[in-house]
């Protein structure tokens, strides 16, 4: 019993000592780990002009403008914002489909010197909400929620909502739309 | 497998040097109960048929309902359907990685002998459903984000869980000695267990591109409940069938030990002629198969 009772201290001991040596490791390289960095993070350190990083924000609202350039490719001209700071971006290429104002948006690219972020890649990130197109529906027509703007009013208020007596009628997820 | 603990009082009542024949008694055998492979055999054999026809069921409830019926999302379309295949893999391989940590500290602290053959079970399975989570969400990021794959914190973590569950599948059958293997085993899933919180929380610790959890907390669930639902009751049926796919090969995995453990037995019975034992060998097998639950 007792060298039953050894291996299982044991076994504590070195699941301390490793998940403290893990935690202090990656607090260590906290700057590392972070995927793209914030308007905010830029205005307050920002790096080598001819560095590139990850440029991450919600796309503000107004902002974008689609182009097209001389040799007919389609260009885009917005500014990521993150609330406090904003940094105007210019991206040549395809856009993804979830691109919009008020969406989140990580894009690669350069910090130009007239403060520009001439981006290389842009990449969609949406929240972790997921409604029908019909709740979405309803909630914009009530003014609870512009996307424009920004992610949805907290989920409680809508997570059970169901839009019109038709659609709320229907079993489980009546197919709706599309 | 063959060293016995020596605390175990029962290498004196039966003749046999192996604990996975050897039945236990006395005090202490209390987790050990179900060490007993005749009874583990004949129990999970009852509950076998029940899992496979429950995961099967609910199933066959969940997927039309998740991937037909239920409503694609506002924003992602039908793309959203990904979801119900996404979400209970990835939740299988952390549960799955978590299950395999603690039979891991069974077995090395306890010496539980099916938990050696569980955990060993367990890996395949956890690398399936590791790899599936990877791949779908793949498919899934490259028409939302655009990409299929970056290196955020997220993923990268993800993918040190395919190679956890790949090591310890590979590394427990990479010694003669299969007790050897199983402790190696053991001590590579808890070491790689510290990557568990690591995968929960990548994306609230740092930022990534993956987003948030949804289903932080149950009574404000991020998702509508025609989406939540179907959810639920595929990673229900999932889950069922991920249990069954393991006790399936847990289950082989006693039967095959308890044949090799039995021809061991006959082959140092009959050590003296090597004629005799090959003559006698497939019909003593023959009848061992006759004989097993």
């Amino acid at each position: 019993m007792s060298r039953k009772r050894r291996r299982l201290y044991l076994l504590l001991l070195c699941g301390l000592g490793l998940g403290s040596a893990t935690a202090l490791s990656l607090s260590a390289f906290q700057d590392n780990l972070v995927f793209f960095r914030s308007p905010s993070d830029i205005m307050q350190e920002a790096p080598a002009p001819d560095r590139a990083f990850r440029l991450g924000g919600l796309v503000e609202t107004g902002s974008v403008q689609r182009e097209t350039t001389p040799d007919g490719r389609p260009e885009a001209r917005f500014r990521v914002t993150d609330g406090a700071s904003t940094i105007p971006v210019t991206y040549t290429g395809v856009l993804p489909d979830l691109f919009r104002e008020g969406q989140g948006v990580v894009t690669l690219g350069k910090l130009g010197p007239d403060g520009v972020f001439r981006a290389t890649e842009v990449l969609a990130r949406h929240d972790e909400n997921y409604m029908p197109p019909e709740v979405a529906d309803a909630l914009k027509r009530s003014g609870h929620w512009n996307p424009d703007q920004g992610a949805p009013p907290p989920a409680s208020s809508w997570n059970t909502l169901t839009p019109t007596p038709a659609v709320g009628a229907a079993p489980p997820g009546g197919r709706s739309g599309s | 497998m063959n060293t016995a603990p020596p605390d175990t009082a029962a290498v004196a009542t039966t003749g046999r040097d192996h604990p996975m024949d050897r039945p236990l008694a006395g005090r202490g055998a209390s987790l050990h109960r179900f060490a007993n492979p005749g009874r583990f055999l004949r129990l999970t054999g009852r509950i076998q048929p029940w899992l496979v026809g429950a995961a099967l069921l609910v199933l066959a409830i969940g997927l039309p309902w998740a991937l037909v019926f239920s409503p694609p999302d506002w924003q992602q379309g039908e793309t959203v359907r990904i979801l119900y295949i996404h979400v209970p893999m990835a939740w299988l391989a952390m549960g799955g990685y978590a299950g395999l940590a603690i039979g891991s500290a069974i077995a090395l602290v306890w010496r539980h002998p099916l938990a050696d053959l569980a955990c060993r079970e367990l890996s395949p399975v956890g690398a399936v459903v590791t790899a599936l989570c990877l791949a779908t969400g793949s498919l899934w990021g490259k028409p939302m984000w655009g990409t299929w794959w970056v290196w955020d914190a997220r993923l990268t973590s993800v993918l040190v869980l395919f190679f956890l569950w790949l090591g310890h599948a590979a590394l427990v059958r990479a010694f003669d000695d299969p007790e050897r293997g199983a402790r190696m085993g053991a001590i590579l899933a808890l070491v790689g267990a510290v990557n568990l919180p690591v995968v929960k929380f990548s994306v609230d610790w740092w930022n990534t591109l993956h987003q948030p959890a949804s289903l932080t907390r149950l009574n404000a669930p991020a998702l509508h409940v025609d989406i939540l639902y179907p959810l639920l009751v595929c990673t229900l049926g999932f889950s069922l069938a991920f249990a069954a796919v393991v006790l399936a090969r847990t289950r082989a995995a006693v039967m095959e030990r308890r044949i090799r453990a039995l021809q061991m037995a006959a082959a140092r019975r009959a050590d003296a002629p090597s004629d005799d034992r090959r003559a006698e060998g497939p019909e003593g097998l023959n009848r061992l198969a006759r004989d097993m639950p």
